[in-house]
């Protein structure tokens, strides 16, 4: 975007850092006002997705079906509270509709659903399916002779699913180096750690193996991920995967790294102080 | 005697020859669907997805997202059941215009047995809101259901076969979406088929012609959305009816119509198709009977209830 293109490396890392700390209280609030929710994954990729939607993505509210637009794909829809976030901050969707989330009356379903809420590029909340989604609108773009980019955002458990591999290997086959994934790689699922329940890695290796061009970086360093994202758009001839290493509900000290925030809501008091840790005036109960 | 499934290749390189913005992805089968002959025209409109059903409707969901209209074959019961996550929680919630045209449906498949034969793809498919089922009872209906299909909004189901079938029509047949078709009027048994079972339904009114049964048959070639408003005249008219499919009796064509009758207008009513059991191995003519799917099945079940 135009406007932070401009901006020197330390002042996008202080905007992008208090973008991401925006979005992570909107989730809260968010998820505290609807009691229920997952806040573990909307923190963990609040970074990944303030570097997208503040400074790198090439898209915009005004024309939320622009053919030419780049897409984001949220695979793992559960976080789907840190999407409406970055939407609402970009004029996608008024602000005051983040309250809605999971009611009746409101667009902002559990999970993202393309055709009730502009700028959602496609439905989600099926882990496993974002990676072949994203690999067909990048062939959509190649047929169409147009040059967006397709970001997609899968969890490490996630990566489980036989069908990341399947859309892994369909990646790389036809070179779809328009493609840019980025694993929230943060070794929590709801059971418990990645490493306990099925290990997935060696995951550099795996995605080596499978054709890509991998990068790792600090998912919470904003710069080091706008950096990889930028690499990416580089790339030629392979599709590029970003392991981001993240800490799930990272922000918040009490909640952070545990499996049992992984789609929990905070109560009232867990919100104020959560709120709190994130620099914020406490808005309970308004 | 043609294939429905030799309708594929045909209409799609018709449709694209005529400008339509389509792909097609296959899962390793697209010498079974034809869709080999679709990429040798159009080489950048085809993905050969391999092995993997759940990528080849993901990166269909995701094509379309993008615009396109996507034709997605392989064989049913993998397409439609190992991809069934695929199509309910994306293709079908979202809407969007993916339009399965898998072969092998039902038991007409053959000799490739239960594993390959499918008998409830109807039922899992019929549930889900936004999808329409189209079931072919010849080539030349085939083809003009694929083509309905490029044009109607959303997920389109065209239920095609492996083997060659006799005709029901002619070059000149053309579809209407959403339209029972009344074969033949008569006033005592309706008889509904859809798919190869209308041919049968068709040589059973014959036969119960020569003991003075009129029977009205009915092609209900749109399963999905059903034409209540036939089938309930119909059976307002013959107060009897027998539903036949090479389906499961459960959930399918029979099951639909009993859902319409009983809500509608309770008439006495036989269904004539898959009885809550997997198929078998065999040349497919041998199967028929072996299951109770045949013309004189169909006669049978009409007298029991006159
Ligand atoms: C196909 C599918 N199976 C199960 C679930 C239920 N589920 C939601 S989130 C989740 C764990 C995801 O873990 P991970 O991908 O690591 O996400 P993150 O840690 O980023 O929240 C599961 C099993 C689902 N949404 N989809
Ligand atoms: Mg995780």
């Amino acid at each position: 975007m135009a406007t932070t293109d401009e901006l020197s490396r330390s002042d996008l890392k202080r905007y992008l850092e208090e973008r991401a700390l925006t979005l992570r209280r909107h989730c809260l609030e968010m998820i505290g006002r609807a009691r229920s929710g997952h806040p573990g994954g909307s923190l963990s990729a609040a970074d990944i997705v303030a570097v997208l939607y503040f400074h790198h993505m090439h898209q915009s509210h005004k024309n939320p079906r622009d053919p030419d637009r780049d897409r984001f794909v949220l695979s793992k829809g559960h976080a789907a509270p840190v999407l409406y976030a970055a939407l609402a901050e970009n004029g996608y969707i008024p602000l005051r509709d983040l309250q809605g989330l999971r009611q009746l009356d409101s667009k902002l379903e559990g999970h993202p659903d393309m055709n009730k809420v502009p700028g959602v590029d496609i439905t989600s909340g099926s882990l496993g399916q974002g990676l072949s989604a994203a690999n067909g609108m990048a062939l959509a773009g190649r047929i169409d002779g147009r040059d967006y980019r397709v970001y997609v955002l899968i969890g490490d458990g996630e990566s489980q699913e036989g069908m990341i591999w399947e859309a892994a290997m369909f990646g790389a086959h036809h070179k779809l180096d328009r493609v840019t994934a980025i694993v929230d790689y943060n070794n929590l699922q709801i059971d418990g750690h990645v490493s306990d329940i099925i290990e997935v890695q060696p995951l550099k290796d795996k995605w080596r193996a499978f054709g890509w061009h991998v990068l790792e970086v600090d998912g919470h360093d904003v710069i080091a991920i706008e950096d990889a994202l930028k690499e990416a758009d580089m790339m030629h001839g392979k599709p590029t995967v970003i392991l981001a290493r993240t800490v799930k509900c990272k922000g918040v000290s009490f909640m952070e790294n545990k499996a049992d925030w992984h789609g929990k809501a905070p109560n009232d008091d867990e919100l104020r102080r959560a709120l709190e840790e994130l620099s914020c005036v406490p808005e309970v109960g308004a | 005697m043609k294939a429905t499934r030799e309708a594929i290749p045909a209409v799609l390189t018709e449709l694209a020859k005529g400008g339509a913005d389509i792909v097609a992805l296959d899962a390793d089968l697209a010498k079974s669907t034809g869709l080999d002959k679709f990429a040798a025209a159009f080489p950048d409109r085809f993905f050969d997805c391999g092995v993997a059903e759940q990528n080849m409707i993901g990166t269909a969901n995701g094509l379309a997202a993008a615009g396109k209209t996507v034709f997605v074959g392989g064989f049913t019961v993998f397409t439609v059941g190992r991809a069934w996550d695929q199509l309910r929680n994306v293709t079908c919630y979202a809407n969007l215009n993916v339009k399965i045209c898998s072969s092998h449906a039902g038991i007409s498949v053959g000799e490739d047995g239960a594993t390959h034969q499918t008998f409830e793809d109807i039922a899992l498919l019929r549930m889900l809101p936004t999808m329409k089922i189209l079931v072919p009872a010849d080539y030349w209906q085939a083809a003009e259901m694929l083509r309905a299909a490029a044009a109607l909004d959303g997920p389109v189901f065209v239920r095609i076969g492996r083997p060659k079938v006799p005709f029901v029509y002619d070059e000149s047949y053309k579809f209407e979406f959403g339209q029972a078709e009344v074969l033949r009027p008569g006033a005592d048994v309706t008889l509904i088929g859809c798919g190869v079972t209308v041919k049968m339904a068709l040589d059973a009114a014959t036969e119960l012609a020569e003991d003075g049964i009129h029977a009205e048959v009915i092609n209900a070639a749109t399963i999905k959305p059903l034409d209540e408003d036939t089938i309930i005249a119909s059976a307002a008219k013959t107060g009897r009816v027998v539903t036949a499919e090479e389906h499961s009796v459960i959930g399918g064509l029979g099951g639909a119509v009993a859902e319409v009758l009983s809500e509608n207008l309770p008439t006495p009513l036989r269904r004539v198709g898959l009885a809550d059991r997997y198929g078998k191995s065999a040349p497919y003519e041998e199967l028929f009977p072996f299951f109770g799917i045949t013309a004189e099945e169909i006669a049978a079940a009409a007298r029991e209830m006159l």
